[in-house]
């Protein structure tokens, strides 16, 4: 599958997740967004950003379970909690979001 | 050994759980398994402890840098096992000995434990995996 | 106790030496597939074998010593199990450890 931004074409999966991490860009973000009838926010951006910083640390892209906490320890309690998460990213926010920052779909995630 | 894996944690009965990883990290596709299996399980939120024997032990060494040879250099997934309730890391005495290593040459904090202390782990666990 | 199965030859792959390091007296150790070839006698690990036969059970395969044609050369005191054996032990035991 291809996904088009601004006359370019990028390589995904069948999920639509970027196949070349090194393709992502704000505009690609944004893209995939609006596939999903998702405007992206201040808030939004936030996670995506930690994503993509936990990724470079890591290699990995986390667990809902693990996000959740450690976004809680970055951001505060109001912001790493189940409802916080799911209310901007109502797909599952590892799941989502990872697409969103480039990532390869959460290890474990089916 | 599926069906124990597949008992989600909450509520569940928690196992302890032993993987024993004993293959260095880019000439087979064990040590990579390896520790998809052990994130993905974090999930079940089980009892889990790591051995990490022989050139397995390889796997935790510092500096591994994979730039030039295309491969992807997983040793940094290691320290965020700790965020997933991985906490026992255990490495054997006798094969740090004979590779000359010590724990300071390692991505992550580890016990070291002798083969007989290992013995006593491995007979006091439910589920052993080998890697 | 545990069970552990050693499935390549200890000629060629340090599992047995790392198993038996490691393995408490009174465990059983069960040769399979290439494993087979650390039961026999005439061999360089002949002799750690019989040494570990003192403090625990070993086991091989017959079908698997059998199609390596090696039957003659077990060292004696190896018990010989056929399939069902195999699923006998790995009841008998508390746990299995597959060593690769």
């Amino acid at each position: 599958m291809t996904l088009e931004v601004a006359g370019k074409s990028f390589e995904t999966d069948e999920e639509g997740y970027l196949a070349n991490r090194d393709d992502w860009n704000k505009d690609v973000a944004e893209a995939m967004a609006k596939l999903d009838d998702c405007e992206l926010s201040d808030n939004h951006w936030e996670v995506i950003n930690f994503l993509r910083e936990y990724y470079d640390e890591y290699q990995i892209a986390p667990a809902v379970r693990v996000l959740t906490k450690a976004i809680g320890k970055k951001l505060g309690a109001d912001k790493g909690n189940s409802k916080y998460l799911y209310e901007l990213f109502p797909y599952g926010p590892a799941k989502q979001a990872c697409k969103y920052a480039g990532l390869p779909k959460p290890t474990g995630c089916v | 050994m599926a069906d124990e894996m597949m008992e989600p944690g909450g509520g569940g009965v928690t196992k302890k759980f032993l993987y024993v990883n004993r293959k260095a990290p880019y000439g087979t596709i064990y040590a990579l398994e390896s520790l998809e299996v052990v994130l993905i399980g974090a999930a079940f939120e089980q009892d889990v402890s790591m051995i990490f024997a022989d050139d397995g032990i390889y796997q935790l060494k510092k500096g591994q840098d994979t730039t030039a040879s295309d491969m992807k250099n997983f040793s940094p997934t290691y320290r965020a096992l700790e965020m997933y309730d991985v906490e026992k890391l255990y490495v054997e005495k006798e094969s740090m000995d004979a590779r000359g290593l010590t724990p300071d040459d390692l991505v992550v904090p580890v016990e070291v434990k002798t083969a007989a202390e290992l013995g006593d782990l491995m007979e006091n666990q439910d589920v052993i995996l080998s890697f | 106790m545990l069970l552990h199965t050693i499935n390549k030859s200890p000629l060629v792959n340090n599992a047995l030496s790392t198993c038996l390091r490691m393995a408490k007296d009174g465990s059983g150790i069960l040769f399979i597939e290439d494993g087979v070839y650390g039961a026999l006698t005439g061999t360089e690990i002949t002799a750690v074998v019989e040494k570990a036969m003192k403090t625990k059970k070993v086991y091989a395969l017959e079908p698997d010593v059998k199609a390596r044609g090696v039957q003659d050369r077990v060292i004696k005191g190896v018990q010989l199990v056929d399939y069902s054996g195999f699923v006998d032990l790995t009841t008998e035991y508390d746990k299995v450890e597959s060593w690769l």
